[in-house]
């Protein structure tokens, strides 16, 4: 009978309801949305670093993974002897440069190609076996010196299809105009590159064949490192040992990263604590408010209703389940409107220049946006309180003479 | 003389007093009369006399500052809130001047409020609910919302509530107050079937028609009974 009555009062005033579950749906949906971006980078950062395993990334000194055009040298000593050590289990050397495709499906076979490429490429050169920079989606693993795989921006610039060979050069002269190297590759599988920016054709072939492609420059060299630490071992020792053995290179463990992409984060994520804050109280001055006005307006029927024998604690009951009836129904709108809202700011987050495609503003973790609704829900729970309890505290008679006489 | 026993309400040298702001008012200044099972009294005089607080007094809903008022043989004025409001709900049934519907339920759901607070079940107190809403004249009636009842109709639902959980006393404030006079006529008549089937019923009321059809008539002025009329 006291969720009859609750639910009919709503339904007594449907616009004061509709409005109150709007502003309830707005808090919740903006304190979730909080809640997804005060961990989502960082979540999502972790994710990306942690997708193949590997906790150690080295570059050529003072640098950071692709932060320049800087090499490392002697690059198949370096990875033997980091292979050497027992407690690294894996080494995937990348190098990265420009592939240029001379000749993409449908363009006429003429040797134009030879100064102008029609479609320019990200390359990365990967060992396929120990690779860490990219999932295959179909086809096969270039494991042949005359094969690589691609992305669909790729394939969408070029109009290539698995199976299809095409005209590829790299190392270009501005001078010159001339490439140092062309070689005719085999498409062999699509990929999605978790490192690379969005938007970008991207492709991977063997290191070797990237190496002798980009001559001199390219000879034994590699862009960054990735390893991994055998479970049990102390990452932050092997990084320093790293350092210490080979001081050409710059390691970082992905728990260090993380700290200082933390510390980076801080004031997004303060912001979002800060925002998320303020949505709760306006939820619950929202709630507040609006079960107050609800209450006053209904002094006499409550003094009535307490005439006729109703107790102050379903009094109570009574305007508390109104109030969170309001909450929850304003939570769950609240919960669609922040996800659907999320998915739209990550999208436009997302085409920041330099991020990779794979990197997520916005991460819902279940738990904790429960945790952050379930805070809400209670802030409307405790909003209907002290209306409620007033409610029930009226003085009956004073109430009856009083409504009697207005 | 009725005896003390047979008394549904005894009100024994009853006093109300309160402050407005700063003055004291003497609502009541020793009220003392009897109500016997069966009886129906009209409460009457003028506006401020303290027929609305003696109501209040005799409902358990406010408390004497001195004497006593003891409803179906339960000193009401020892009661704390909680057990008032139980004593209420089971001892008192109550018919304000305006109604007092709840406006988003039915006929039938405002005549079940009481009994649902009672902790009727609910397939009795919806058979009961229709019984009395059929015994008020408003049988086929009962899924209507009181907006899509005229007042004399909202006022049967009302004393149909009022009845719900068999009270040994009705208590009336002004009952045809918001009525025309034909529709007051018939909220009297049936004021007087309940109390011939046995029903006592007090009625506060400024109505010379509805005062005049009750057994008793207690004149009040200044706080206190000026006549005792049968």
């Amino acid at each position: 009978m006291r969720l009859l009555l609750a639910w009919a009062t709503l339904v007594r005033s449907r616009t004061r309801t509709a409005l109150a579950i709007a502003g309830v749906a707005v808090a919740a949906a903006l304190l979730l949305d909080m809640v997804m971006l005060a961990g989502g980078m960082r979540d999502s950062f972790r994710d990306l670093l942690l997708v193949r395993g590997y906790q150690l990334r080295l570059s050529p000194k003072g640098t950071l993974p692709f932060d320049s055009e800087a090499t490392v040298d002697s690059a198949t000593a370096l990875v033997a002897a980091l292979r050497a050590d027992p407690r690294i289990t894996a080494v995937s050397p990348v190098l990265g440069g420009q592939l240029a495709v001379l000749r993409a499906r449908g363009a006429p076979a003429t040797d134009a190609g030879a100064t102008s490429a029609h479609v320019t490429a990200i390359a990365l050169g990967v060992l396929p076996s120990v690779q860490g920079d990219y999932e295959r989606r179909t086809g096969a693993d270039p494991v042949r010196p005359d094969q690589f795989v691609a992305n669909d921006e790729f394939l969408h610039a070029t109009g290539a299809r698995v199976g299809d060979t095409l005209d590829v050069a790299a190392g270009y002269d501005p001078q010159l105009r001339q490439y140092s190297a062309r070689r005719r590759l085999a498409l062999v599988g699509t990929a999605r590159f978790f490192y690379t920016v969005a938007d970008r054709p991207v492709v991977a072939l063997p290191l070797a064949t990237l190496q002798a492609m980009r001559g001199a420059e390219g000879a034994d060299r590699v862009s960054a490192l990735m390893a991994r630490v055998a479970d049990g071992a102390d990452v932050e020792a092997v990084r320093a040992s790293v350092e210490r053995r080979v001081p050409r290179v710059s390691a970082i463990s992905t728990a260090t990263a993380l700290a200082q992409v933390e510390q980076r984060l801080s004031y997004f994520r303060q912001l979002a604590f800060i925002l998320g804050a303020i949505s709760l109280v306006v939820g619950f001055l929202l709630v507040s408010t609006l079960v107050t006005v609800s209450v006053n307006e209904r002094i006499g029927e409550i003094a009535v209703l307490r005439a006729l024998g109703v107790s102050r604690a379903h009094v109570v009951e009574q305007v508390v389940l109104e109030g969170l009836a309001l909450t929850v129904t304003g939570t769950l709108v609240g919960l669609a409107l922040g996800l659907v809202t999320a998915r739209y700011l990550n999208a436009i987050l997302s085409d920041f220049p330099g991020l990779p495609a794979s990197f997520s503003f916005f991460v819902f973790r279940a738990r904790d946006a429960w945790r952050a609704l379930g805070l809400l829900v209670a802030s409307g729970v405790l909003a209907g309180v002290f209306p409620s309890w007033r409610a029930a505290s009226l003085p009956v008679a004073t109430t009856l003479r009083e409504e009697a006489v207005g | 003389m009725t005896r003390t026993e047979d008394l549904v309400l005894d009100v024994q040298d009853a006093r109300r007093d309160y402050t407005v702001g700063a003055e004291p008012v003497h609502a009541l200044r020793g009220v003392t009369f009897g109500v016997a099972r069966g009886e129906w009294v009209a409460v009457v005089g003028p506006s401020g006399c303290g027929k609305s607080t003696l109501l209040h007094l005799m409902g358990a809903v406010d408390r004497a500052t001195g004497g006593r008022v003891v409803i179906d043989g339960r000193d009401v004025g020892a009661l704390g809130d909680r057990e008032a409001t139980s004593f209420r709900l089971t001892h008192v049934g109550f018919v304000f001047q305006r109604f007092y519907l709840l406006p988003m339920l039915t006929a039938r759901e405002n005549v079940e409020l009481p009994m649902a607070e009672a902790g009727v079940r609910p397939a009795e107190r919806r058979a009961r609910a229709r019984d009395l809403l059929g015994y008020v004249g408003l049988g086929g009636r009962e899924g209507h919302r009181p907006s899509q009842l005229s007042g004399g109709e909202q006022q049967r639902v009302a004393i149909a509530r009022a009845l719900a959980n068999r009270p040994a006393l009705l208590l009336a404030d002004e009952p045809t107050g918001e009525l025309d006079a034909r529709t007051g006529r018939e909220i009297i008549g049936l004021l007087g079937r309940l109390n011939a089937d046995g029903t006592t019923i007090v009625v506060v009321t400024h109505d010379d028609t509805l005062a005049r059809a009750a057994q008793r008539r207690i004149h009040m002025r200044d706080g206190v009974v000026e006549r005792d009329e049968r």
